[in-house]
């Protein structure tokens, strides 16, 4: 922990009691150490680290543990959302969330994460997409963009052979046990005030035991994209976001009224 | 307690609710699925978890979840459902947290019937899944036999922090047997100190199966040896029918060790001094008791439910010094004890050396049988 601040000295910036000092083993330019940041300052400003159970996937942030100053375990490919429902069912009381990859969400694990939003399990779920498989070296993702070129779409993903871009958000927002269903981007400052608001509101969701809720967050692959990390956040900004729509898919309006 | 008449499916169930499970979760499957529809009634009038997953991919990581909060907890299935649950069983086992799976087995392979079998010996007792672990695997003969393995099978489960596999066909599973349940335990009060809760007043707790450096790996799979070896010391478990003065061995586990007793016991009639050895522990397997056995009868029958899977455990332990025969029935045939009782009588008279391969010479046998209709 940092020393005590002397009286005219005042701390604007520290790291999370939620998060590691540890340097992440991410590329330069991946927004997962954002995303990763975002998290652990909003269970530090909710007061849940001490009853918190992560659960990480498998995927870049198959790590994730690492830099998260809790309770956490490590899923098989996809199948996160399962074992979080294992775990929240046998301790209600517990803020159980999962960090999934759009691999391992929307391809390998499709049917664990609508099932666990039908089901309406009350857990939260942060979900990075990067419109790649990154850590095994940039295959097509069901993510990837019309034409994007991926060490397995090498000319260019073409949706007459392999199909269009899955939309997840909108997808799970028309299952009835959802609470709370957001698409945010990572790509500037703006957005990135947006997405720990939305991910405070996603946990409070699950606080309050209003289902199922989900955080979409846009974000960057430098490495895998083959593109400069500036010029990667340009690539959310004008090529992800015109698929992926940045927008509320469902908003239980009992989130909107104070706490009781 | 006294003895009741119980279904086979629901005092397993019932077992494990008394042995504190607090969590089940899991995918209807024949033979298998009164074990979920018991659970379905029970647990939520227990306060207990009980979830009908979408598969049984989900259903055995929704296990491996509850398993790392160090609550007991379950899943049962049949044979193709469990082949879905291979890698999630390899997760635990990885990530050393207890967890207690029942197989229902089915004929096989592929959709194969739904009628009783012991095809999935090599899939539970060699592992099945990925990677280098062991597991238990207890294999009852009757629903009484049932009961204590599961109450067992936790205990076990929560000793070694290891999985365990019960498994039984739907012959076990569907039959009605008079059988006494434990009574209800008390569930602990504290979860064991790895178990993920929240990390409330102490360093956090991380739970999984990869160890990236491979040196790591080896230290984990060293200590995964080492304590497979102190379960193979503590954990070998069998019963014995009139072995004392025995002549020849009959060897067999679950089903076919029960319809083989009867036809033992019909032959000791007959005056063949014949005895009944049952494994009930198939991982750890009693070896040193079917070493011995082979010291002192002058011929073993092995008889299974299968194409002679524990056979092959079981030949390499004689050494040769005596002939191992075979009977077996597959695909969901269940042999009757008069089938038994004829090969009993066979084998009793042959004096001729078996080829080394007992496999060879019964499928010969089992063709004409079949041929003949019997
Ligand atoms: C059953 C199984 N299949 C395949 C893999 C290999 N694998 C590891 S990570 C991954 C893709 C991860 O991509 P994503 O979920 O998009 O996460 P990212 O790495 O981009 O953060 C794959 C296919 C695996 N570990 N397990």
């Amino acid at each position: 922990m940092t020393a005590p601040a002397k009286p005219e000295v005042k701390v604007v910036f520290q790291r999370p009691e939620s998060f590691t000092d540890l340097t992440t083993h991410y590329c330069p330019g991946c927004t997962h150490g954002v995303a990763h940041r975002l998290i652990a300052e909003v269970i530090d400003e909710m007061g849940l680290r001490e009853k918190t159970i992560g659960v990480a996937p498998v995927g870049c942030s198959v790590f994730a543990y690492k830099y998260f100053n809790m309770d956490f375990v490590e899923a098989p490919h996809g199948r996160a959302p399962a074992m979080a429902t294992g775990i929240k069912r046998v301790l209600p009381q517990n803020t159980v969330f999962t960090y999934q990859g759009d691999g391992d969400l929307a391809s390998i694990g499709m049917a664990e994460i609508m099932h666990a939003a039908a089901r309406g399990e009350n857990i939260t779920v942060i979900f990075i997409n990067n419109a790649i498989y990154g850590m095994t070296g940039g295959q097509m993702a069901p993510t990837t963009l019309p034409g994007m070129t991926t060490t397995s779409s090498p000319f260019g993903r073409d949706v007459e052979l392999t199909g269009f871009p899955i939309r997840m958000s909108e997808m799970l927002a028309t299952m009835d046990g959802t609470g709370y269903i957001v698409r945010r981007s990572l790509h500037d400052v703006k957005n990135i005030r947006k997405a720990k608001k939305a991910l405070f509101m996603a946990f409070e969701t699950q606080e309050r035991g209003l289902g199922f809720s989900m955080v979409e967050l846009l974000s960057s692959c430098p490495t895998n994209w083959k593109i400069d990390p500036s010029k990667s956040l340009e690539f959310i900004a004008e090529r992800m976001v015109p698929v992926f729509p940045l927008d509320d898919f469902k908003v239980n309006p009992e989130l909107t009224k104070k706490r009781a | 307690m006294a003895k009741e008449l119980l279904k086979g499916n629901e005092a397993f169930a019932e077992a494990a609710i008394r042995a504190g499970c607090e969590g089940f979760y899991g995918y209807p499957i024949t033979p298998s699925t009164e074990f979920l529809e018991y659970m379905a009634k029970r647990m939520p009038q227990l306060g207990r978890a009980f979830v009908q997953a979408e598969s049984e991919v989900a259903a055995v990581n929704m296990v491996y979840g509850a398993a790392c909060t160090g609550k007991r907890t379950m899943t049962a299935s049949s044979s193709p459902g469990i082949s879905l649950m291979m890698e999630g069983i390899s997760y635990i086992a990885g990530t050393e947290v207890p967890a207690v799976i029942v197989n229902v087995i089915r004929g096989g392979p592929g959709l194969g019937n739904i009628a009783p079998s012991q095809g999935d010996y090599y899939q539970m007792v060699k592992g099945g899944g990925h990677g280098d672990y062991f597991p238990i695997v207890l294999a009852p003969a009757s629903v009484q036999e049932t009961v204590d393995c599961i109450i067992l099978a936790f205990d076990l489960a929560d000793k070694y922090r290891s999985i365990v596999h019960v498994i039984v066909d739907g012959n076990l599973g569907q039959m009605m047997e008079p059988a006494e349940l434990p009574p209800m335990r008390e569930l602990p009060k504290e979860p064991p100190e790895w178990a993920v809760t929240g990390a409330k007043g102490r360093e956090p707790n991380f739970l999984s199966s990869i160890y990236i450096d491979p040196a790591d790996e080896e230290v984990t799979n060293i200590r995964l040896v080492k304590r497979w070896m102190e379960i193979e010391k503590n954990e070998v478990r069998y019963n014995e029918l009139m072995m004392e003065d025995a002549e020849f061995a009959v060897i067999g586990f679950g089903t076919a060790g029960r319809v083989a007793s009867s036809a033992v016991r019909a032959a000791r009639e007959e005056g063949i001094k014949v005895g009944l050895f049952r494994p009930i522990s198939l991982a750890p397997f009693p070896k040193k008791e079917v070493e011995e056995i082979s010291k002192r009868v002058q011929r073993i029958l092995v008889v299974e439910m299968n194409s002679g899977m524990m056979l092959d455990d079981i030949v390499p332990l004689v050494e040769g010094r005596v002939p191992v025969e075979f009977y077996g029935r597959m695909g969901g045939m269940t042999p009757f004890p008069d089938e038994i009782l004829d090969e009993i009588r066979r084998v009793s008279e042959n004096k001729a050396p078996v080829n080394g391969n007992a496999r060879a010479e019964w499928i010969a046998r089992l063709e004409k049988i079949v041929e003949e209709g019997k």
